[in-house]
């Protein structure tokens, strides 16, 4: 009987202890217990998240309104699709002509220019193609694409990829299914590092490259193209077609994103660890005025 | 090599000058994996002992069926809870897509074919004769139950360590339930993923070494209590 109420002690000792993890859990939860409307979906592209820009943006914006983001930070494929099926409130995206056709069914409202930076064309710096230098972006991929040296793609649908695809397309190249081409199916950190290990060349956003560039033995060798322009636009989810999203939170957020304060910290936002700024606050422009 | 030492330098200035966002990460990490565990041992244990002691039609389907689970793939059971809980899905109601919530249940149900294939396994490993030497002794059926739950604790926090690592350690379901937000669903696993994405290498490799002396000291303490009753 001793032994058998010893062992039974053992147990009930184990279970005190899960249940302990299951009460500490209850502080969790009660994060949780404000009402839903208090929550955001954001729905972003890897860029934004990874160069560190929403860590200092989000607080701000959580401290003055109330809200709380939830970031989620995917290629801008998989967040427009989000957005397609009312997952999200709000997108931060980077993908001119997917967004254009994400308004033309209706899964928007109220698409708004953020900010832009550029993307480039990074490579070994032995440069096996011979592209440094060249001042067109689809030249630079034709050169690539005829020494039959590699490249490396996102493949994942993200914004990226979408210009990197577009870029192709003016060259009259067919890259998929090539030898030196490849998919990662990754983000373009990993894409980063994929292609310096295999020596291979890649489009990248600059903001990305700038944040890794220490552990990469990549070189910028193409920039400056007015095609290799990064666009960023905030878009609301269309409230009227899917009940259940925030749009007055999604709105919320929008507006925060354009207003004064935040371009003003976006336009310093890098210049102390990179020295110069990651991204260039647009708010208010038109997109064709960008990069002149 | 370089890279790896920084890191394990790195791990220990983040432990030791309690940097408060990886001790909230590292807590976090523990209370969801834990009480995932905690809820995978209760169905784990009660279905694969009630598998365990009887008999029915379709058996060993049964039982090759929970085997299968024990490899349940994370990123399948991610998928699946995401889709049954969004917003348009037929759970959205809950409104529980991108919380520790969803994550907890994301990772009992990875944990619980663990559990309870090793408990079937531990429960049907008992010699046949025990039960009928106990039920002999004047127990009920539910003694009879329980007395054989005990004899069989050594392999059943086996199952829990199994149960507590197979979770603690998984990345895919964690982030696509969880999304990864920062001081309210960000894990080591899922923290280690975005600091590798970032190129800061040597946090990646902190919160790693983190992860893994957290395993470690739970699998001690499990251990510590499995051994402790063995000598006796």
């Amino acid at each position: 009987m001793m032994k058998m109420f010893k062992n039974s002690k053992t147990v009930a000792v184990l279970i005190a202890a899960f249940l302990l993890f299951a009460l500490g859990a209850s502080d969790v939860l009660a994060a949780n217990a404000e009402p839903k409307q208090k929550n955001i979906i954001l729905a972003t592209t890897t860029s934004t998240q990874d160069s560190g820009l929403l860590d200092v943006l989000i607080p701000i914006f959580e401290k003055e309104t109330g809200y709380f983001v939830k970031t989620i930070a995917v290629g801008s494929g998989q967040a427009m699709a989000m957005g397609q099926k009312g997952e999200a409130d709000v997108l931060l995206v980077h993908s001119p002509d997917a967004e254009k056709k994400f308004m033309e069914a209706g899964n928007g409202v109220n698409r708004r220019l953020v900010m832009h930076n550029d993307f480039i064309i990074v490579g070994p710096s032995a440069d096996p193609a011979k592209i440094k230098g060249l001042k067109s972006s689809a030249e630079a991929l034709k050169t690539i694409a005829k020494a039959g040296a590699l490249f490396s793609s996102r493949g994942d649908n993200s914004g990226t990829h979408a210009k990197e695809k577009a870029l192709w397309k003016q060259t009259g190249i067919t890259p998929a299914g090539q030898k030196w081409y490849q998919e990662t199916g990754l983000g373009m950190g990993q894409t980063l590092n994929v292609a310096s290990e295999k020596k291979g060349y890649t489009l990248a956003d600059r903001g990305t490259y700038l944040a890794l560039k220490k552990n990469l033995g990549l070189d910028v060798l193409v920039e400056g193209d007015a095609a290799l322009l990064n666009i960023y636009h905030v878009i609301e989810i269309n409230g009227t077609k899917w009940p259940k999203v925030n749009a007055a939170g999604g709105r919320a957020f929008a507006d925060f994103m354009v207003s004064k304060k935040t371009q003003g910290i976006i336009k310093t936002f890098g210049v102390d660890k990179f020295g110069s700024p990651l991204f260039f606050p647009d708010a208010g422009k038109k997109v064709e005025d960008l990069g002149k | 090599m370089e890279l790896i030492v920084q890191g394990i330098v790195k791990a220990f200035e983040l432990l030791l000058s309690f940097d408060p966002e990886v001790l909230g990460i590292t807590w976090l990490s523990l209370k969801i994996s834990g009480t995932a565990t905690f809820i995978s041992l209760f169905f784990g244990v009660s279905i694969g002992t009630a598998v365990a002691l009887t008999t029915f039609p379709g058996k060993r389907l049964v039982i090759s069926l929970i085997n299968t689970g024990m490899g349940l793939p994370p990123v399948v059971v991610g998928l699946f809870v995401t889709i049954m809980i969004w917003r348009s899905g037929p759970l959205g109601f809950l409104e529980i897509l991108y919380t520790p919530y969803a994550m907890i249940i994301a990772q009992a149900i990875i944990a619980t074919p663990i559990v309870m294939g090793i408990s079937l396994a531990s429960i049907q490993n008992l010699p046949p004769n025990l039960r009928l030497q106990i039920l002999a002794l004047g127990a009920s059926r539910m003694q009879m139950v329980w007395v054989l739950i005990k004899e069989s604790k050594l392999p059943l926090l086996a199952a829990v360590m199994a149960g507590f690592g197979g979770v603690i350690s998984e990345v895919g379901a964690s982030i696509m339930v969880g999304g990864n937000i920062k001081g309210y669903s960000r894990v080591l696993t899922t923290a280690t993923v975005m600091e590798t994405g970032k190129g800061n290498f040597d946090i990646a490799i902190a919160l790693g070494i983190i992860l893994l002396i957290l395993a470690f000291l739970v699998n001690l303490l499990l251990t510590h209590v499995q051994q402790r009753q063995r000598l006796r």
